[in-house]
């Protein structure tokens, strides 16, 4: 009878139960939630910052290190800025390099991966040493080096960008150049074992090139892992972020990341810990729901679970 | 001239499909570094033909390179040696664009119906692929194309909105059918098409094949371990054991006056309802695995099952013998008049 049902299931129905599916997940439930919000009270730092008649740049002297108050609801840090609205852009740098950086290190995962799989051979193991190369390099040094390269001396003018946004691109590129390993291999994987199933031996006995086999028939039916290993991914990317910029390789002030933040806040740590607590809860909970995530969008996406 | 000549001579012929000495071997990884690489003799020196409007059978039990075999000839096995010819075409050696050409002449259905098709498409995608993607006629063409494929295989053509999961097993195989015959290809291979289904579905699926083939003349190599599948479907039949062909006859010969003791066991093997067939004396029973196809034994390969083996058959490798019209059988031990082996006779 169930076997029925689920037989007839339309492809609406099976979206229905991977959301019924997901949303069992508690946490993962609650992580969307949170993330969410998240999103949006970045998205609106500068409302918010309008509304609080304040300027995230304004400086004042005279209200250093404060504690929470009707003004500044979190305090002010030790240049006397508003730290709610620093947070708050912090959020939108943090975020923004951890999603765009994933999505850029799945692409070119994907891309690698599904080459590698589908053509084997010598392409394959080509592909895959550079593979094991790129995750045998020692990250740290080299991002040290890449993050020190003065671009006007390599001939880009740095007019019209300012530094910070410089910094910015700089720390997506270099995550995404590093960062697309697993997928590649997750990739890989799946491109073997579907390469073998009946419907892609079909594909080309119909007369598939090679490319629309890739396109049509394995990519879709892959996804799921690579949309589950990106979501997990983006955790540790903006932790990999507050760590650069810990060590004042990331985003430059005054640019505020929630990295950077904890690199400014060090110095305080004995007479304001809260400039260190915000930020640090801020990237703990983020990395905490982005897993959460990841695990419940597994559950959900898992294609054993479906009839297919 | 003498090109066109050829080309005359290979239209008369009747023969469809010509499989010559067709060998698929896959290598190993090395294990010892002076010799050489051990490998899977999956197919070894398979040789028939086959005749236009005719389905020829390829018998044999799991692991005998009968799947291997027929992907080959769709190439979608890689060929170690051997030819193929379809329409008199050499197909061995294409390869890139003109393979793609060829593959409208020649098409697939598989076995398994909940795996060949693609979860993610709409059914009338699926049929309609080949004609996209062998620039079969206009936009037009291909859409009514489509349709009448969906009548011809017994679907409804507002089926074709829907996606795999929302057929039956048999209603799946249709599709697969259907997209087979999209392109009007020459040759059908038919991986056991059948052996996934219900036994009431089979019989449907079966009817439907034997239709289409005489209203469209489709020649059919049909791939099965079912010998009741085979009796129904096949002109001529190939039984594999091990990667060679160990008899081959038309059918009547084949299941009336079977030869190789190997055919007689599969034969005796058949379920059947009547006591006094099941518990006959005569019985061949095989016993054990075969050997494994990386290290053959030197003599016939199936004397280590065989109750009647000799030593001469462990030590010497038999030949496809023509024993009578059309009737082939690899045995030491059957004599040139056709006589099987004696204890066999009895």
């Amino acid at each position: 009878m169930t076997d029925r049902v689920v037989a007839w299931a339309s492809r609406r129905e099976i979206r229905r139960r991977r959301l019924h599916r997901f949303m069992r997940h508690r946490l993962a439930a609650a992580s969307a939630i949170i993330l969410g919000m998240l999103f949006l009270a970045s998205a609106f730092a500068p409302l918010v910052e309008r509304l609080m008649g304040i300027d995230i740049r304004d400086v004042d002297l005279h209200a250093l290190q404060q504690g929470p108050s009707a003004a500044h609801p979190l305090g002010t840090d030790e240049l006397g800025r508003d730290l709610l609205v620093r947070l708050l852009y912090g959020g939108q740098i943090s975020l923004l390099v951890g999603l765009v950086a994933a999505i850029f290190s799945a692409v070119i995962g994907s891309f690698i991966g599904i080459l590698a799989g589908y053509f084997g051979g010598r392409l394959d193991s080509l592909l895959m040493r550079v593979t094991d190369g790129v995750i045998a390099l020692p990250i740290l040094p080299l991002l040290i080096i890449f993050a020190a390269v003065d671009l006007t001396k390599l001939g880009f003018q740095a007019s019209g960008v300012d530094d910070g946004d410089i910094s910015l691109y700089r720390i997506i590129f270099i995550t995404a150049m590093f960062g697309w390993t697993g997928v590649a291999r997750l990739m890989r994987g799946a491109t073997l074992s579907l390469k073998e199933r009946e419907f892609v031996r079909a594909a080309i006995a119909m007369g598939a090139s090679p490319w629309r086999v890739m396109r049509v028939h394995i990519l879709p039916n892959a996804v799921s892992p690579v949309i589950v290993a990106t979501t997990l991914s983006v955790g540790g990317i903006i932790l990999f972020e507050s760590i650069l910029s810990f060590l004042g390789l990331g985003i430059q002030p005054p640019i505020p990341s929630w990295g950077n933040m904890l690199n400014g806040a060090q110095e305080q740590l004995s007479n304001a810990p809260l400039l260190m607590i915000w930020p640090g809860l801020m990237i703990f909970i983020t990395v905490l729901a982005f897993n959460f995530l990841g695990d419940g969008l597994q559950d959900a996406l898992d294609p054993r679970a479906l009839n297919d | 001239m003498l090109d066109a000549c050829d080309g005359a001579v290979m239209t008369d012929t009747e023969n469809l499909l010509e499989v010559r000495d067709l060998k698929v071997h896959f290598p190993l990884p090395k294990t010892n570094p002076f010799a050489s690489a051990p490998k899977v003799h999956a197919v070894d020196g398979v040789s028939f033909d086959t005749k236009r409007g005719t389905t020829f059978g390829l018998v044999g039990e799991s692991g005998s390179g009968k799947t291997t075999t027929a992907l080959a000839i769709m190439r979608l096995a890689p060929i170690t040696d051997g030819s193929i010819r379809l329409n008199g075409e050499e197909i061995c050696l294409l390869a890139g664009e003109p393979l793609r050409q060829q593959r409208r002449h020649m098409q697939i259905i598989f076995q398994d119906p909940y795996s060949s098709l693609n979860p993610r498409l709409r059914a009338g995608e699926i049929v309609r692929a080949p004609l996209d993607q062998l620039d079969v006629g206009d936009e037009k063409i291909r859409d009514d194309r489509v349709a009448e494929l969906f009548r011809l295989v017994g679907l409804r053509p507002e089926q074709q909105a829907l996606f795999p999961h929302q057929f039956s097993g048999g209603q799946r195989q249709r599709v697969g059918i259907a997209r087979a015959l999209a392109t009007q290809p020459d040759l059908i291979v038919c991986d056991e098409p059948v052996s996934a289904l219900d036994v009431a579905i089979q019989a449907q699926i079966l009817n439907l094949l034997r239709r289409l083939q005489e209203e469209f003349g489709l020649t059919y190599l049909f791939i099965s371990h079912d010998l009741g599948v085979v009796q129904h479907m096949c002109d001529d039949i190939a039984v594999m054991y091990l990667g060679q062909v160990i008899e081959h006859a038309d059918r009547l010969s084949l299941f009336g006056r079977p030869l190789h003791p190997y055919t007689n066991a599969l034969l005796s093997a058949v379920p059947s309802a009547d006591p006094a067939l099941r518990d006959r004396a005569d019985r061949i029973r095989v016993s054990g695995d075969p050997p494994s196809p990386i290290d053959l034994p030197p003599g016939c390969r199936f004397a280590s099952r065989c109750p009647f083996a000799e030593d001469r058959c462990r030590a010497e490798e038999p030949r496809l013998r023509l024993i009578a019209e059309g009737h082939q059988v690899r045995c030491h031990l059957v004599t040139d008049d056709g006589s099987p082996p004696p204890h066999l006779a009895a």
